[in-house]
């Protein structure tokens, strides 16, 4: 049993760190991210040949410490993660309990809705998006945030249809409960622990949607850190110094890893069914 | 069936419409388009004058449905800087797309089903626990930084295989296998599961107690019933590699449909844009339908609902 809970802890471990990161890392950085110092540019990370202890993880092509702008990336990921599954989580919920709740033809436009969701190319339509109102955080969210709600809205409404053929909620009809009340109160409850699981599937996609944006140079603008963002500053100079996409890509494989295996583990342990 | 396909067909068609409007609405709706082709510091003379030129200064409904009754027609428009017809530019760049998902999906079949029947015959050990691992590294790894280093591996230290470009057919070898990662973990754990499921069937007992031999139960019967839904399903793993091959044909430099949409994209070359996202979207509708179809005939209970 012991085992079988281990990728819930180890998942756990991983977000949480990331998570108290994000809060109070940019505290404990040992250099400001921003400041440029072109006499110090590409200095390897302290384990190589020619590396210091004053920056751990190096610098990048302008001199600024790697370490701190990693540190700052962490913040840029998650509060992507989390704003974009707040958003894309209230509109699929919304769009899957009604479906769910009412079947016939509020349910089939529902579903029309997700098919055609589905039909569109995200990266593509993201790109689009971006380049057309401009790149901000605040634009990334939303774009990424509109696009990826159809998981939580097929989850959801399977989840709904299940629930509503149970006795409580025919009781609570039958004690004159209003409609609004059932789906607030006693439907949205009991799915929530799928929605949980989805949430994490979510954010994983849009951490990584979100760096493939940056790295194609329409997401997060610089200067600021996005992971993705740095892998592509790196690019240019990958063939001579490896580590400088080697880090930021290794940070995004733990964090969307860990993000992962905590859903995996929340899957098992809250007993939700819900496909990937 | 026949009900049930021409259902479903008229679904997809009309999903197909609604992109249509919606790709159109895009490009129209976030911005004025030719501010964007005419440069930041253009007068207002040559704005109006890119506007009537393009047809853009005519009311939208007039202008969507010229469009929409061109591209009924085939006819995609002209590309405002190739100055060449739309449909000329993706018919000479899809062939490359095409060839990279369908070597993608194949390298994906090929990972996703020998490994997952493995674990499934070892379930609970750690050979299971190391294919769910891969699994899951599969799903985090982000593509463009996997095709970043095996360019640096493959390419650069070991002069293997070309580090940009398709001239060749070692070109396409990379790029491919990256794409392959969009669905192996999705394919591996279907198969994974199907034959965990499988291996416990009535069917299965019985072929046991028949006295057949491992591999002949494996693979005869316990395979046949699990591969359906993975041969379903990887209709649709397609059209998600397809969605993702913009990322994968910038990485390595590979001119495709996607490399073309990025291309056009940034150069605010918006006919080139509105048709490559109609054509994924109707790829990618098409493929669900085959999928849905293919399910449904050989399984009746999907016919229902």
């Amino acid at each position: 049993m012991r085992a079988r809970r281990l990728p819930l802890y180890l998942g756990a471990l991983i977000v949480g760190a990331a998570a108290l990161i994000a809060l109070f890392g940019p505290l404990l950085a040992p250099h400001d991210p921003f400041v440029q110092n072109l006499g110090h540019r590409f200095i390897p990370p302290m384990w190589m040949k020619g590396g210091s202890a004053a920056h751990i993880l190096g610098t990048d092509q302008l001199g600024r410490d790697y370490l701190s702008r990693l540190i700052l990336g962490a913040r840029i990921s998650m509060l992507i993660g989390l704003s974009t599954i707040i958003l894309s989580g209230t509109i699929g919920t919304a769009l899957g309990v009604l479906g769910g709740y009412f079947g016939g033809p509020v349910d089939a436009a529902v579903m029309f809705i997700v098919s055609c969701r589905l039909a569109i190319p995200v990266i593509l339509v993201a790109l689009t998006v971006v380049s057309l109102v401009g790149s901000s955080l605040t634009v990334v969210v939303l774009t990424i945030g509109l696009l990826l709600w159809e998981r939580f809205a097929v989850v959801s409404r399977a989840a709904t249809r299940q629930v509503c053929a149970l006795d409580y909620i025919a009781a609570a009809w039958a004690a004159g409960c209003s409609r609004s009340r059932i789906i607030l109160r006693e439907v949205l409850p009991n799915i929530v622990h799928h929605l949980i699981v989805i949430a994490t599937v979510d954010m994983a996609i849009a951490i990584l949607l979100e760096a493939a944006l940056s790295f194609l140079g329409l997401g997060v603008p610089p200067p600021l850190p996005s992971w993705g963002l740095m892998i592509a500053e790196g690019k240019d100079y990958m063939f001579f110094k490896p580590w400088v996409i080697e880090i930021p890509g290794i940070a995004l494989l733990i964090l969307v890893l860990g993000i992962n295996l905590l859903g995996d583990g929340l899957r098992d342990a809250l007993g939700a069914q819900t496909e990937r | 069936m026949l009900r049930y396909a021409a259902r479903s067909a008229l679904l997809a068609f009309l999903v197909c419409l609604t992109v249509l409007v919606a790709s159109f609405a895009l490009t129209r709706v976030s911005g004025n388009l030719a501010i964007n082709i005419a440069g930041p510091e253009a007068t207002p003379q040559t704005i109006a004058r890119i506007q009537h030129q393009l047809g853009l200064d005519r009311p939208l409904p007039v202008q969507f449905f010229d469009w929409a009754d061109r591209a009924a027609h085939g006819d995609l428009g002209e590309s405002f800087l190739f100055h060449e017809k739309v449909s000329h530019l993706i018919a000479t760049h899809f062939p490359v797309t095409f060839t990279l998902g369908m070597l993608g999906i194949a390298i994906a079949v090929a990972v996703a089903i020998p490994l997952g029947i493995l674990a499934a015959l070892n379930e609970g050990s750690g050979i299971d626990v190391a294919v769910g691992f891969v699994a899951l590294a599969g799903q985090a790894v982000p593509s463009f930084w996997l095709g970043l280093l095996l360019i640096i591996w493959f390419g650069v230290d070991l002069h293997w295989l070309p580090i940009a470009g398709a001239a060749t057919w070692k070109g396409y070898i990379l790029p491919a296998f990256v794409l392959s990662f969009v669905a192996i973990p999705v394919m591996l754990r279907m198969t994974r599961g199907g034959m965990v499921d499988a291996m416990r069937a009535d069917y299965v007992r019985t072929a046991r107690a028949k006295g057949l031999s491992r591999g002949s139960i494996v693979l005869k019967h316990a395979f046949r019933n699990a591969a359906m839904p993975v041969v379903a399903v990887s209709a649709v793993q397609l059209g998600f590699i397809l969605g993702g091959s913009v990322v994968v044909e910038v990485v390595f430099n590979v001119r495709g449909v996607g490399y073309l949409a990025w291309e056009s994209i940034g150069k605010g070359d918006f006919p080139v844009v509105q048709a490559v996202v109609l054509l994924f979207a109707i790829i990618f509708v098409v493929l669900t339908l085959l999928s849905d179809l293919i399910g449904a005939a050989l399984d009746p209970r999907l016919r229902g609902g």
